[in-house]
């Protein structure tokens, strides 16, 4: 118990991924919290990243953690910035409603 | 030990906050709550030997995107009690989904064997002579410098998309013209008019 080892790391890595996909399918109304419902998920695959890096004793985990940090950040910016446009549009956020391009 | 305790803490932290991210009434709150989750993680990510990806995290997550979160959050105005309204009848089917994931990954940790080639024990990745920063930045800019570059572009890409998204050019917005007020001349704003004196201008 007190040794702490990889399995750890990744059990608490699964309990936040697996938080962050029920976040998905419990808020489909929100996008908002969608998004950060995905925010959970990268972060845990992060957690997963440095773990394993720390593990094997290869900083390329660190490095890859680092660029899902990148692509976490640029999707989190064009995700809101869709979410305020369509806000402009709409006059609300409700997901349901998204099916205007629908022939 | 202490290592231990604090990870204990922390794991218990994030988990925590996690769940009242997803379930929080309040999204204001529900981004206090991603916040303090990140703020955890970072604290994990000390425990390993990450200093940097750490203060990455802190910098980046809490310093930039859950900052705009907040904004979306508050500069929207939004009935989120109605928004609310599906989360019971979802929750079952969102249940589900959870359990069979948890199990899938549960399974999967039980069967998994570590190859005899990997250390036990945790610990730093970094070498004993360099801080973590040195290494990470002579790996990123040496092997790994096209996914830096790459990376970069991503950011440009998503910035430019975001601006693109948001720019509007409102009708009616009053600004001030730099050239327009410079190049105005005299006899454009200034009529001089003789009145003949005891009639007024008429």
């Amino acid at each position: 118990m007190l040794e702490i080892g990889l399995g750890h790391y990744l059990a608490l890595a699964a309990i936040l991924f697996t938080i962050g996909v029920f976040g998905i399918f419990v808020n489909r109304k929100n996008v908002i919290i969608l998004l950060m419902s995905i925010e959970l998920i990268l972060l845990s695959v992060n957690i997963n990243m440095v773990a394993f890096s720390a593990h094997l004793g290869d900083l390329t985990g660190q490095v890859f953690a680092m660029f899902i940090l990148t692509v976490a950040a640029a999707e989190a910016a064009v995700g809101l910035a869709i979410l305020v446009v369509f806000f402009r549009n709409r006059g609300d956020i409700a997901v349901d409603d998204v099916n205007l391009m629908k022939g | 030990m202490l290592s231990a305790a604090a990870f204990y803490i922390l794991s218990a932290i994030a988990v925590i906050s996690a769940l009242m991210v997803v379930i929080a009434k309040n999204p204001v709150r529900a981004v206090l709550f991603l916040i303090l989750a990140f703020f955890s993680a970072a604290g994990l990510f000390v425990l390993l030997g990450a200093e940097f990806l750490a203060m990455i995290l802190v910098i980046v997550y809490v310093g930039a995107v859950a900052v705009l979160f907040l904004f979306v959050v508050m500069m929207l105005d939004i009935d989120f009690a109605q928004l609310k309204e599906g989360f019971i009848s979802h929750a079952p089917l969102g249940g589900l989904v959870a359990i069979a994931l948890a199990g899938i990954l549960a399974t999967t940790g039980l069967g998994w064997v570590s190859a005899d080639s990997a250390t036990s024990a945790l610990q730093s990745p970094t070498p004993e002579d360099m801080t973590n920063v040195a290494a990470l930045g002579a790996l990123i800019y040496d092997r790994y410098v096209l996914f830096f570059q790459l990376a970069g572009l991503v950011l440009l890409v998503a910035m430019i998309g975001a601006i693109v998204l948001t720019l509007r050019h409102r009708d009616g917005v009053k600004r001030q013209d730099m050239h327009a007020q410079v190049n105005r001349k005299r006899e454009d704003s200034v009529e001089i008019v003789d009145i003949k004196s005891g009639e007024g201008i008429g």
